[in-house]
């Protein structure tokens, strides 16, 4: 089981996924009215670590997370 | 060193601190950044959410970078409400001359906008309204949104 995380202001809870590539993630989420207009703004992190290619192997527990545009300070 | 405060800061006694902690390690230079919420557009203050883990990752570098220059980098954040002219950063560069301090503390504030996983919110009428306006993606944003 994956988990799919959506940070700040995506107000959205934690999905759990049957996926083995990260590839498969933005056909699902495209679909997904709560959060398509969110994913052309979104930097995404494979266990913390941001990526920057969808061609990722996923193993059980992996937990991949959306970050939305930041503003600190 | 890198730390997350619920609220607005402390201002005087982080940097009190900060000196404190550094006042015997042979820097030349201490150069602080602090922002303040200012009044603008009627808010009444502004709040933070913070993704701690990646947040980590990311000062974890910049303290690398500045250890290679002979420099220190110290952060500090608010989460949560911080309200007019409270102060929700602080960043600071020690180093042993001034140059080094100088320009590492404007690449590291440029970087920490674009880059750290903190999200921004104005406080109005009662409402918390995400700064989308005023937020930066993140280098390499839009991967999920390309058609497959």
């Amino acid at each position: 089981m994956i988990k799919v995380e959506f940070l700040g202001p995506i107000q959205k809870p934690t999905i759990e996924l049957e996926i083995t590539n990260l590839n498969e993630l933005p056909a699902i989420l495209q679909a997904d009215a709560e959060v398509s207009d969110w994913l052309e703004s979104c930097a995404v992190a494979l266990n913390d670590t941001l990526v920057s290619s969808l061609e990722a192997p996923l193993k059980d527990g992996d937990r991949i997370s959306l970050l939305p545009p930041v503003c600190g300070g | 060193m890198l730390s997350i405060h619920n609220g607005a800061l402390n201002v005087p006694a982080i940097l009190k601190e900060w000196y404190e902690e550094e006042n015997h390690s042979n820097y030349g230079a201490y150069i602080p950044f602090v922002g303040t919420v200012r009044s603008e557009d009627g808010i009444d203050g502004l709040s933070f959410d913070v993704y701690e883990p990646i947040l980590y990752r990311w000062f974890n570098e910049w303290e690398e970078k500045a250890s290679k220059l002979g420099a220190k980098i110290k952060m500090a954040h608010s989460l949560g409400d911080v309200m007019l002219h409270e102060s929700s950063y602080i960043a600071a560069v020690f180093s042993p001359k001034r140059r080094v301090a100088l320009e590492l503390i404007d690449e590291f504030v440029e970087d920490f906008k674009a880059s750290a996983p903190i999200w921004k919110y104005d406080l109005k009428d009662g409402k918390r309204i995400y700064a989308k306006d005023r937020s930066t993606a993140i280098s390499g944003s839009g991967i999920l949104g390309a058609k497959q």
